[in-house]
């Protein structure tokens, strides 16, 4: 739970929690254990479009999601501190390069949302 | 008179968590195509292509007759369907999410109306004796499926699609050197942009 310091990591961390109640009063009656941390729009993009590709660099992702540099690199660190995308620098050339990456963690934690949502959908047909 | 009942509707179930949750599943599916048509287009299968497609220049131009240059080309351009069929269904299988099958029915999608009229138009060339257009009308056509169809993936593929067609528009005005501008086309072109591809976008 203790908010890690942002000084620099080279290996991805191990996923911080499972479930990020960023506001857990608000939505917890109807949606308990919702995945904060990827259901934000932004997020979710560059999750799904991780697990279609084997990796993706930062100038991908950004025309792929249609952002701005500074509005991506929030929210891929986001990503990044919980364990769901990996990072790599290098050069290309005299090119700096950033690489993403979906890790194990990222992978299942896109699983556990989308049965999430099937869920949701299904409770709501039935009742 | 009487007051307004203000008595509130007799609630549905709220629509929005479930419309939301349906949205968010269709966001992620339709995130997932557009990163997958990405870099859906194999480089190995283009490289392929390219390699087929000078043998065939090769076997094509030693043909004596019209009719049997033409049939070397029709089964070339069977072969490389059947290669680029192959490797991008190889290349989005490598993607174990069930939810990702773009990229292929992109590429039928814009592929396909050129080639049919590229069909017509070479039934209809060779019945009025055109032969010597019909190596500019496929490069032209060939492109312009390649612009469409590469419009939402990587930069160069709409750049090989312009190329083709600046190849095509050559052969149309200088049809004595067609076969030459076969073999760039469609043997050279897809040599050097698959290499481009696999390099820089992992195979």
């Amino acid at each position: 739970m203790a908010k890690q310091s942002t000084a620099k990591k080279t290996v991805p961390q191990k996923p911080v929690a499972e479930v990020h109640n960023a506001q857990p009063a608000k939505e917890k009656s109807a949606a308990p254990n919702l995945d904060r941390l990827i259901h934000e729009r932004l997020r979710l993009g560059i999750i799904s479009a991780l697990a279609a590709n084997e990796s993706l660099t930062f100038s991908d992702l950004k025309n792929l999601m249609n952002t701005t540099d500074g509005n991506l690199s929030v929210h891929a660190r986001k990503l990044e501190e919980a364990g769901y995308i990996s990072c790599t620098k290098f050069f290309e050339g005299r090119l700096p390069k950033t690489e993403y990456k979906l890790t194990a963690a990222g992978r299942s934690a896109l699983e556990n949302y989308v049965s999430h949502m099937e869920s949701l959908i299904k409770q709501m047909r039935n009742s | 008179m009487k007051p307004i009942p203000l008595v509130p509707k007799p609630q549905t179930e709220p629509p929005a968590l479930h419309d939301r949750a349906m949205d968010n599943l269709r966001y992620i599916r339709e995130t997932m195509e557009r990163a997958t048509a990405f870099t859906g287009i194999s480089g190995f299968g283009s490289i392929a292509i390219g390699i087929t497609a000078l043998l065939a220049c090769v076997i094509a131009a030693q043909q004596a007759t019209f009719n049997g240059w033409i049939a070397v080309w029709f089964a070339e351009g069977l072969i490389s369907l059947l290669i680029a069929g192959w490797s991008m269904d190889r290349k989005a299988r490598a993607i174990d999410m069930p939810l990702g099958s773009g990229p292929g029915r992109k590429a039928v999608f814009s592929l396909t109306p050129p080639m049919i009229a590229g069909g017509l138009l070479t039934i209809m060339l060779v019945q009025a004796g055109l032969t010597n257009v019909i190596p500019g009308v496929w490069l032209l056509l060939y492109g312009t499926g390649v612009i469409t169809g590469g419009m939402y993936s990587v930069r160069v593929v709409p750049i090989m699609g312009i190329c083709l067609m600046a190849l095509g528009a050559l052969a149309l005005f200088s049809p004595a050197y067609s076969n030459w501008f076969m073999a760039a086309g469609f043997g050279g072109l897809h040599l050097v942009f698959g290499a481009i591809i696999v390099r820089k976008y992992g195979g």
